[in-house]
């Protein structure tokens, strides 16, 4: 994005010249600058991974969560502005819930999507608004259906993903998550890689602290999407610091 | 409107009284003329009096009780049914609609479309019955078109129950709301009167019903085969159309499976036969 919109950025109703509208490129700005958040969907469940960045020493520890439960069976995990991101987490409640209360039955998360979607792309269309400046990752998993995974953009546009990435280093997230083979992978196997490619992306030297934060929609879990259980994330964050400490003594062995 | 009839009656009365004793039968017994005379003034008189009261309450219906049936609602004073099986369900049900004693329609179809794979038994009013599955139906299809695959059984009957339950005070109506779905296959709601909403392998409903609960308990096995099932539902159906005075006809029947809906009807002289002392 290179060309700034001169005069053509200032409302989300209004296209450029060539065809774009710049609030909405800001807004995936936005989220660029947000710790990374990945989502990754195994043979037997979901699990998102946030690099939660602390900007200050001052906060207490857990605060500012990135993962929301949505419904029992559906979790979300977000990147971007942590406002918006609460807003959009409170949209997806509601619809949820509305779902259950008609229908009598949980709500399909193809069909929650397009209605959070549906939401975050009307505030794409208007003068009086901007867009939200988050991406969000929402998953299940139910027994008839197995896993399913979607992210959602500030744009309005959804896809159904076997893994994804979003955040300040969702390239290199990316290219690492590209090397696993997640169809058949179980969650257990999927958290630690969570948590290994969390650890290697964060770049220490710009940000320096920050938070993991594990979560999971599973089979193991009945369906409920819930904070990877305590022993289990504890161990994965282990192997994911020796695995960075293995790759930077290899670094300074090629030195 | 009465009061003047019977005005009328009252003098038409004192006419006839008068034409009376010059019929030549009334001569004819010449010593007894006053006895027979008046033999045949109160035969007269009765038969009168019956004849305007008729026509008085075909007149005036709202005010004569005895001719309620003139305004009673159509109501499926019914039996029917629907049982779990072994891939799948069966629906069932008489054909009788009555207005009070008479029979509106005796070869009715109570088994009501709402899906390819969810249907409805409808007892209560015939009208609300079929106001609510129109609702239902309506409904089913928009949630079919949004979600982009066949709705829930259990979808269906939460919608069932949503209006039942909220017009609960003005609706007569008891539904089954049978059918088939990839998630749970085949399942059976009640939704009785008062809106609630229970999941059953076998229920029955309407006024036939209550004559063959005891049978229901009796002869009802899980994981029956088709065959088996639709004999079970038909001697069931048969029953409680022998024994329920609002319930007859014809049976109807449907299997709902993965295949979709296959409808049958056995005419009432080939139901089974039972005792009937």
């Amino acid at each position: 994005m290179s060309s700034i919109g001169t005069g053509y950025d200032l409302s989300a109703s209004q296209f450029s010249p060539d065809g774009r509208v710049f609030q909405v490129e800001y807004a995936a700005k936005a989220v660029e600058n947000s710790g990374t958040v990945i989502g990754l969907r195994g043979k037997d469940g979901v699990v998102f991974a946030v690099e939660k960045l602390v900007s200050s020493k001052l906060y207490e520890p857990g605060a500012n969560k990135r993962i929301f439960h949505v419904d029992e069976h559906v979790g979300m995990a977000v990147a971007g502005l942590i406002s918006d991101a609460r807003q959009i987490v409170e949209t997806a409640r509601s619809e949820a819930s509305n779902y259950r209360s008609q229908y009598g039955v949980p709500v399909p998360l193809k069909y929650l999507n397009e209605r959070v979607s549906m939401y975050m792309h009307a505030y794409t269309l208007y003068s009086a608004v901007r867009p939200y400046g988050c991406s969000v990752i929402m998953g299940t998993w139910t027994d008839y259906e197995g896993p399913q995974m979607y992210m959602l953009e500030p744009s309005g546009v959804s896809f159904s993903y076997f893994g994804c990435a979003v955040g300040k280093a969702k390239q290199a997230a990316k290219t690492e998550i590209e090397k696993l083979k997640l169809a058949d992978l179980t969650v257990k196997e999927l958290v630690k890689e969570a948590a290994r490619i969390i650890y290697i992306v964060h770049d220490e030297l710009k940000d320096k602290q920050f938070e993991l934060e594990l979560s999971w929609v599973c089979k193991d879990s009945n369906g409920r999407h819930q904070l990877v259980p305590k022993d289990m994330a504890v161990e994965a964050e282990n192997l994911a610091k020796q695995a960075l400490a293995d790759i930077e003594d290899s670094d300074e062995g090629d030195i | 409107m009465q009061i003047d009839l019977t005005w009328t009656c009252r003098k038409k009365l004192k006419e006839t009284i008068k034409i009376v004793p010059n019929t030549a039968e009334a001569t004819h017994y010449g010593s007894l003329p006053h006895l027979y005379r008046d033999f045949q003034n109160l035969l007269l008189q009765i038969v009168l009096k019956k004849l305007i009261t008729m026509a008085a309450s075909v007149v005036d219906t709202y005010t004569d009780p005895s001719m309620s049936w003139m305004n009673a609602p159509h109501s499926t004073g019914t039996s029917i049914m629907a049982c779990e099986f072994d891939g799948g369900v069966i629906i069932g049900a008489d054909s009788r609609t009555t207005t009070g004693a008479y029979i509106a329609n005796r070869v009715t179809d109570k088994l009501t479309r709402i899906t390819d794979h969810i249907y409805c038994c409808r007892s209560g009013s015939a009208a609300d019955t079929q106001a609510i599955a129109d609702i239902v139906t309506y409904h089913l299809n928009f949630h079919k078109m949004e979600l982009g695959e066949p709705p829930l059984v259990q979808t269906a009957a939460a919608i069932f129950r949503e209006l039942c339950y909220n017009y609960r005070d003005s609706l007569v109506a008891g539904i089954l709301v049978a059918g088939w779905d990839k998630k749970k296959g085949g399942q059976i709601y009640s939704v009785p009167i008062g809106g609630m909403v229970q999941r059953q392998a076998v229920s029955i409903g309407g006024s036939g019903s209550t004559y063959v609960y005891g049978y229901v308990d009796a002869n009802f096995k899980p994981n029956m085969s088709k065959e088996e099932a639709k004999k079970f539902v038909t001697n069931t159906l048969t029953l409680a159309m022998l024994r329920d005075g609002s319930s007859g006809g014809v049976v109807r029947l449907g299997v709902i499976t993965e295949a979709g809906v296959e409808r049958s009807v056995i005419l009432g002289d080939e139901l089974p036969k039972f005792y009937e002392g």
